[in-house]
């Protein structure tokens, strides 16, 4: 039965890239030896990136497939929510699959969503780095104190019911992603918050998968100061919204 | 304790009651927003403080100080959250070692396919 459900779904992976020349080819080598038996399609949405980051793709192209590896590119840095809109446009698996192009969303985890959601039939499969299995490498203390906070508060205040609320790699059934996001407005890291947020409040089935997360920009904060403010903002924006 | 207490009490748990039906009323609706929902909690808990301070059933004193209280407790469950978090935070630095070792396979794989990564 399910082997049978397997044979029919296919996914499609969005993956939104600036400046990944080298990240995009090295990530769909993994993807591909890690699916070797799904039917699935990578939908690579570039933001007119001057690296060349087109060019490898084509590349790749020609290697794997153009029917297996689709460029929709922008023509320039438009932003990640809308992104994923527009590869979502171009998507003709019957899931899709929502991860980071620079390789702290590591293939090797796929089978395992795809895999949770046969077993269980969720509506979304979110990959959760604070459970057993699951783990952060390359984060120094100050980054893993914000992370934890941000994420306290969050659990008291909105209730979301997912344990990483700010992960991005993440499975969904097209149909629910279409419907979650058209209500999504925010940006940046609380984009993803408000994506989950969002559908535990529409009463959508979500499952979570451990993963590790590998920051390989180490010593680069991403949450500094503004950044906490736009989150303490999204977590407000949040609560009297949804 | 004076008949006009006790129509307080009954006063009290109707409020309460009510607020109850409405919370479970409304927690199975998308309309309502969830600042509705914690402050409707709030509320309750509010109502029972007053109903504490109505009944005095604790000595005055320790009544009035619940709120702060409540709130000194909040936080302590903050920071023993944060500070648990912390220390059991899963850190996994195989995986960091591992990946290297995926991507030096990936790159040995894209130069057979000669697809030029290098210039990056």
């Amino acid at each position: 039965m399910a082997e049978q459900e397997k044979e029919r779904n296919k996914y499609s992976l969005i993956v939104p890239t600036y400046n990944e020349r080298l990240n995009i080819a090295l990530l769909v080598y993994l993807i591909f030896k890690h699916l070797p038996d799904v039917d699935f399609e990578v939908i690579v949405v570039d933001d007119g990136s001057p690296d060349g980051t087109q060019e490898v793709v084509k590349e790749l192209q020609g290697v794997y497939g153009e029917d297996r590896i689709l460029l929709r590119a922008r023509p320039r840095k438009l932003g990640l929510g809308t992104a994923y809109c527009h590869g979502l446009k171009h998507a003709t698996g019957n899931f899709v699959v929502i991860m980071d192009a620079d390789l702290s969303h590591h293939p090797k985890y796929l089978p395992s969503f795809i895999r949770k959601q046969l077993q269980t039939g969720a509506d979304i499969v979110t990959g959760t780095r604070y459970v057993k299995g699951g783990g952060v490498h390359g984060w120094n203390l100050m980054r893993k104190l914000t992370s934890r906070g941000a994420n306290v508060l969050a659990q008291t205040l909105l209730w979301p019911g997912v344990s990483d609320l700010t992960g991005s790699f993440r499975l969904y059934k097209k149909s629910v992603l279409e419907d979650i996001i058209s209500s999504v407005v925010s940006k940046g890291y609380v984009f993803q918050m408000e994506m989950i947020v969002r559908a535990t409040r529409k009463g959508y089935h979500i499952e979570e998968v451990p993963i590790t997360f590998v920051d390989r920009v180490f010593g680069i904060s991403k949450l500094g100061g503004s950044e906490i403010v736009e989150y303490l903002k999204g977590l407000l924006y949040l609560l009297v919204t949804t | 304790m004076t008949v006009e207490g006790y129509f307080e009490i009954c006063v009290d748990q109707q409020e309460n009651y009510h607020q109850i039906r409405f919370w479970h009323y409304f927690s199975h609706h998308q309309s309502m927003k969830h600042i509705v929902k914690i402050l409707t909690l709030l509320m309750a808990i509010s109502a029972l403080w007053i109903g504490l301070l109505q009944t005095s059933i604790l000595p005055h004193g320790h009544a009035w100080l619940l709120p702060i209280y409540f709130i000194v407790s909040l936080g302590c469950y903050g920071l023993l959250m944060v500070g648990v978090g912390l220390m059991t935070f899963p850190t996994c630095p195989r995986e960091g070692v591992l990946l290297q070792q995926d991507i030096d396979e990936a790159k040995e794989h894209l130069k057979q396919k000669g697809i030029d990564i290098n210039s990056n």
